[in-house]
C-alpha cells in the first residue's frame, strides 16, 4: 500500500566535495546503488521513508484482515486473501530495500513495535461495515498508487525496483476495491447507503494521505533535491481527486465535500481538517493502540517459531551459532 | 530490544526455460528450506517462476564501486573488440 509523505523535516544544503559529486550524479539522473558514496541525511532520509513504507504495508493487513472471514463469497474471500497477502509481500520487498542502506530488518521491526516508528494514518481507521473494504481498495490503495508510480523512478535504485513490482501488484487491489463498490451501488438501497457511508468515511482520510498542504513544508526540500520525491503533496493530492472524482460520480455516489466542484478541468475540494491529520499521527486516531497491540501480539505469538528455526539451523550446520 | 539477526539470502528466479536466473530479492531465513519457501511466498506469487536459487548473501564476492575505473575502464578504449570497428564494403553484404 503506501507511505506518507511524512518526511518533513529538511535540512540545509550540504555544500561538502561529496554532497557536491553525489548532487552532480542525481542532477544527471543516475540511479545510486547500496554500496556508492550517499551524504549522511540521504542515507538516513530513505531508511526512515522506506521502513515508514513498510511498516504501512505490514499494518495496512490489519483492517482488512478483520474482514477476511466474513467476506460475502468465496471469489470475494480469495481475491481479499490474495490482497493481504500482497501487503505482506511489499512490506518485505521494501524492508530489503531499506537492509541494503545497512540497518537490519530486527532494528527496523523494532522500531514499529516500540512505537518510534510512524506508519500511514490511513490505517487508524476502523472497518466497519464491508463496504470498507471495497473503500480501501478503490480509494486507499488508489491514493497509494498514484504516490507510488513517481517512486518507481526514485534516485535510489533499490526502492525504485521495489516500487516497480509493487505498482506492478497495486493495479489489481483497486479494481477489486471498486469492483466491490460497484456491486454494492448496484445492489439494494440499505446496499448504496452502505457504500455511501463508506465514502463519507474515508475520503477525507484519503485526501491526508499525501501528507501536509506544500505551504506547511519548507521550500527547500531535500528529498525534492535527491530526486527521491519528484512531485510536491499537493500536486498528487490534485491528481489523486481529479482522477477520483469521476469515478465516484459513475457509481452514482455523493462526496462528502460540499464545496467540491468543477473549475477548468480540476476537481477543486474544501479544507482537509488538519488538525484531525496530526491527531492521528500522534497516536491519538480511533485505532491506533489497537493496530500496534495487534503486531505486537503477533510478534510475540512467533517468538518459539523464530527461536525454534533458529536452533534447528545451528543443528544442521555444526559450528554454526544459533544467532 | 531488537531480536537476534535472522540470516539474509540472496534470491534468483528463472522466469522461464531458455532464461537465466535473474537477481529478483532477498529474504530472511534460518536455514536453506526455510529460505527457498519464503522466497517463492515473495517473489513467485503470480507465475514469475519455474525454478529458484537462493544464496546466502554472506557467500557472495562483489566488487567495490571504487575499483569502477580500474576494473572497467580499460574497456572502454578498445573499440577493436566490437565488429562495427571493421570495414566491409556495402556490396559484400551482411557480415
Amino acid at each position: 500500500m503506501y507511505s506518507q509523505a511524512l518526511n518533513t523535516a529538511s535540512t540545509p544544503a550540504d555544500t561538502s566535495e561529496v554532497a557536491t559529486r553525489f548532487q552532480i550524479r542525481i542532477d544527471a539522473e543516475e540511479r545510486i546503488e547500496p554500496n556508492d558514496a550517499m551524504p549522511d541525511a540521504y542515507r538516513r532520509t530513505l531508511i526512515r521513508q522506506i521502513s515508514q513504507h513498510a511498516h504501512s504495508e505490514l499494518i495496512g493487513m490489519l483492517p482488512e484482515g478483520n474482514w477476511i472471514t466474513r467476506a460475502p463469497s468465496l471469489r470475494r474471500k480469495a481475491a481479499l486473501l490474495a490482497k493481504v497477502q500482497d501487503e505482506g509481500g511489499h512490506g518485505l520487498y521494501l524492508y530489503a530495500a531499506a537492509e541494503t542502506l545497512g540497518v537490519s530488518r530486527e532494528e527496523l521491526v523494532d522500531q514499529l513495535l516500540t512505537g518510534r516508528a510512524k506508519y500511514s494514518t490511513i490505517f487508524n481507521y476502523p472497518t466497519l461495515t464491508w463496504a470498507d473494504i471495497g473503500a480501501i481498495g478503490w480509494l486507499v490503495d488508489g491514493a497509494a498508487i498514484m504516490n507510488q508510480i513517481p517512486l518507481c523512478r526514485c534516485s535510489y535504485g533499490p526502492y525504485a525496483r521495489a516500487m516497480i513490482r509493487i505498482c506492478k501488484e497495486e493495479s489489481f487491489h483497486q479494481r477489486q476495491g471498486y469492483e466491490i463498490m460497484l456491486t454494492l451501488c448496484r445492489g439494494t438501497d440499505e446496499q448504496k447507503a452502505m457504500a455511501q457511508d463508506a465514502l463519507n468515511r474515508w475520503w477525507w482520510p484519503c485526501l491526508m494521505m499525501f501528507g501536509p498542504p506544500d505551504r506547511q513544508s519548507p521550500h527547500t526540500d531535500s528529498s525534492t533535491r535527491w530526486k527521491i520525491k519528484r512531485f510536491t503533496n499537493d500536486a498528487l493530492r490534485q491528481k489523486f481527486v481529479d482522477a477520483t472524482v469521476p469515478q465516484g460520480l459513475h457509481l452514482g455516489l455523493r462526496f462528502p465535500d460540499p464545496e467540491l466542484r468543477c473549475e477548468d478541468g480540476h476537481w477543486v475540494f474544501g479544507t482537509i481538517d488538519w488538525d484531525e491529520f496530526r491527531r492521528v499521527l500522534a497516536g491519538d486516531g480511533p485505532c491506533n493502540r489497537e493496530r500496534l497491540a495487534a503486531r505486537r501480539k503477533a510478534h510475540d505469538d512467533g517468538a518459539w517459531v523464530r527461536e525454534a528455526a533458529q536452533v534447528w539451523a545451528a543443528k544442521q550446520t555444526p559450528g554454526r551459532k544459533a544467532a | 530490544m531488537a531480536d537476534p539477526a535472522t540470516r539474509l539470502w540472496e534470491v534468483f528466479i528463472r522466469a522461464r526455460n531458455g532464461l537465466a536466473h535473474r537477481h529478483a530479492g532477498s529474504v530472511h531465513a534460518a536455514d536453506p528450506e526455510m529460505a527457498l519457501q519464503a522466497a517463492r511466498d515473495v517473489y513467485t506469487r503470480r507465475g514469475e517462476g519455474l525454478s529458484i536459487w537462493v544464496v546466502p548473501s554472506d557467500a557472495i564476492v562483489a566488487s567495490d564501486p571504487r575499483d569502477k575505473e580500474s576494473l572497467f575502464e580499460p574497456a572502454g578504449s578498445k573499440i577493436y573488440r566490437h565488429p562495427t570497428f571493421y570495414e566491409v564494403p556495402d556490396e559484400v553484404g551482411n557480415m
